[in-house]
């Protein structure tokens, strides 16, 4: 198992030496020289050389490369480029309230899904089976950026039930409740989409397990509905929907960006728009960066998830 | 993503493979077995949910392309007196946006921008993408497998967000969205073409081939990419339907199509300006259609996948 985790793990190491290099290679995709883009077009050729040896950019591109990964092992992403601020110091606090919405949204996926693609696949083509799966198949295709106007719309200004943006109430911040009360509506809208695809998946790899043959021995020998299918079924059901929820956690990341931006979330989504219009590079760098790193991080401890939870997998769980 | 685990699915090799007919029941009883395509065909007229879906695209292409035969308005100059009237106005039967400018006119202009930001980069990409997994999954020739695995690489960037940040360097506008959207698909599709061809190669038709002594390259164009090009037109479909949602994604954040032009993500962002003041028709309308556009290529997808499939187009 040690093993295992180990090569699982050097993987890892590799893929986020690619994302670093991919990140790295989206600035040199700017169109125009970073060094003109600071200084503004109407800066003296000298100033220009100036800034440029300063940031690195007049050497070749491999040591530019090994430069920043440097930083990015010591924490250092390089400086805004409209606030005169370390990148780092911007993202952090970002990151952790994206994340807040991403647990939330995610908690929200399962606690909702599963129950139901197990509901669904237990009373397969009875009414709840077909209106389930018709509402989990038009969820999928929704835009969140919409879903997202709908929910404020309805619930937040026609109700007034609950806030329409922000993370806090600005008058009186502060509170669990107060953070849980502006949390429900972007957990609602991020969560969506994904929902619909676990609830479909779980609900098709159930009706996998049902007709088995050891399903049939266990109704035979007498144990209830409800054992058979929340203790024995949904149990042999786990690694493939634990993978599947690691996969949809890259498109409920990419649907936070969107939510963030409705719901004005002061996360990293939000954080990305704003520097995108105002074409604050690193920071789009570092929003990419950050995103990416929590999608593989998440995905590996789904990988470990099914490890554990799959004696048969174990094995295989390092290739 | 799930999309690209479900369409991958089981292999099956639709044409070089001669099929029996299954059940004894009238229409199998001539003896010569149907060609697969025309199976197919009659399996997919069958499956009412895509039908309608496929109709419901063909509207909007058509509506989209002959909209100046549809609207007498401009969908960039407004109206400001009627500005934000309601659904059921006067001769604005969807109302009128922030600036006054007609809502349905706007949706018919917007929508050849929007289709062909989705569909124009799932087109292009869909050749290259196809020699890319034939040649890492039957040749196994090693500058495919080196593609392959850096491509991977791509994978560990949430979809969305790969495309957003390309758009965001390449800068808004038509070109670089498709552009952004492209380079951000050929991981995707590439592994679709991949997996299916990995699956095919081995199969009986191509070992026997191998063993035959068939040329390799002939037998890869010849036997083994029509079944692989099926595979991959069942995932472009449903991909179609994901860009749809993706690229009017851009747009809504402001790095996709340039306003004034009018696109189905862009009136969505129109809306949610005016969403605060509980006007809601001029977010809720685009949206809409952005849904069921999308919602039409994944049930198309699914219906050309099932009608594909030998198992369900029995009788």
């Amino acid at each position: 198992m040690t093993r295992v985790i180990g090569s699982r793990l050097f993987s890892t190491a590799l893929v986020l030496f690619g994302v670093s290099l991919v990140v790295f290679l989206l600035l040199q995709l700017v169109p125009g020289d970073p060094a003109v883009t600071i200084l503004g077009s109407g800066a003296t050729a000298g100033a220009v050389a100036e800034l440029r040896s300063e940031l690195g950019l007049d050497r070749a591109l491999p040591i530019q490369f090994f430069d920043y990964l440097g930083g990015l092992l010591r924490g250092d992403l390089g400086r805004s480029l409209t606030v005169n601020a370390p990148v780092t110091d911007i993202m952090v606090p970002r990151f952790v309230n994206t994340m807040i919405l991403t647990g939330a949204a995610l908690l929200l996926c399962i606690v909702v899904a599963v129950p139901l693609g197990v509901i669904a696949a237990h009373k397969q083509y009875s009414l709840f089976d077909r209106m389930s799966m018709v509402i989990s198949m038009a969820g999928a295709s929704v835009p969140v950026y919409w879903f997202g106007l709908l929910l404020i719309g309805v619930f937040a200004i026609t109700l007034g039930w609950l806030p329409t943006s922000g993370m806090y109430d600005p008058r009186f911040p502060g509170g669990v409740g107060d953070l849980l009360a502006h949390l429900v509506l972007p957990a609602i809208a991020a969560a969506l989409v994904p929902l619909a695809v676990i609830a479909r998946m779980t609900r098709s790899v159930m009706i996998d397990i049902l007709a088995q043959d050891y399903i049939r021995t266990l109704r035979a020998s007498g144990l209830s509905t409800s054992s058979v299918l929340w203790r024995h079924a949904l149990r042999n059901a786990l690694p493939p929907i634990v993978n599947i929820t690691g996969l949809q956690v890259g498109y409920l990341l990419g649907g936070v960006v969107f939510v963030e931006v409705v719901f004005g979330w002061p996360g990293l989504g939000q954080q990305l728009y704003t520097s995108i219009t105002q074409r604050d590079i690193p920071v789009v760098q570092a929003g990419v960066l950050f995103i990416a790193l929590a999608f593989v991080i998440i995905n590996l401890v789904a990988d470990m998830a099914v490890g554990l939870l799959d004696p048969r997998t174990r094995r295989a769980v390092g290739v | 993503m799930s999309a690209l685990t479900e369409a991958v699915g089981t292999g099956r090799s639709l044409i070089g493979t001669r099929r029996t007919p299954a059940g004894g029941n009238a229409l199998s009883q001539a003896d010569a077995p149907k060609p697969a395509w025309r199976l197919a065909v009659r399996a997919f007229s069958r499956d009412r949910m895509a039908v309608v879906s496929l109709v419901v695209l063909v509207v909007v292409a058509l509506a989209a392309i002959f909209a100046p035969l549809l609207t007498s308005y401009s969908p960039v100059a407004g109206d400001p007196v009627n500005r934000l009237a309601g659904v059921g106005t006067d001769g604005h039967f969807l109302g009128l946006d922030g600036q006054g400018r007609d809502i349905w006119t706007r949706l018919l202009y917007g929508g050849r921008n929007s289709l062909l930001v989705a569909v124009i980069p799932v087109l292009v990409v869909f050749p290259l993408a196809l020699m890319i997994g034939l040649f890492a999954g039957f040749r196994r020739s090693r500058a495919g497998e080196v593609t392959m695995r850096v491509l991977d690489v791509l994978f560990a960037f949430p979809l969305v967000l790969l495309a957003i940040a390309l758009s965001a360097v390449l800068g808004a506008g038509l070109g670089n969205v498709m552009l952004a959207i492209g380079v951000t698909l050929v991981p995707y599709m590439a592994r679709v073409a991949y997996t299916a061809t990995v699956q095919e190669s081995s199969k009986d038709y191509v070992e026997a081939a191998r063993a035959y002594g068939a040329n390799p390259l002939l037998l890869m164009f010849r036997e083994l990419m029509p079944n692989v090009v099926v595979q991959l037109l069942v995932y472009a479909t449903t991909l179609c339907g994901l860009m749809i949602v993706v690229a009017s994604g851009l747009s809504f954040l402001g790095v996709g199509v340039i306003p004034p032009t009018p696109d189905w993500g862009i009136m969505t962002a129109d809306g949610k300006n005016v969403l605060l003041e509980g006007i809601y028709h001029v977010a809720t309308i685009p949206g809409l259609l952005i849904l069921v556009v999308s919602l039409a290529f994944s049930l198309v997808g699914d219906g050309v996948r099932d009608a594909l499939d030998p198992r369900k187009q029995t009788s």
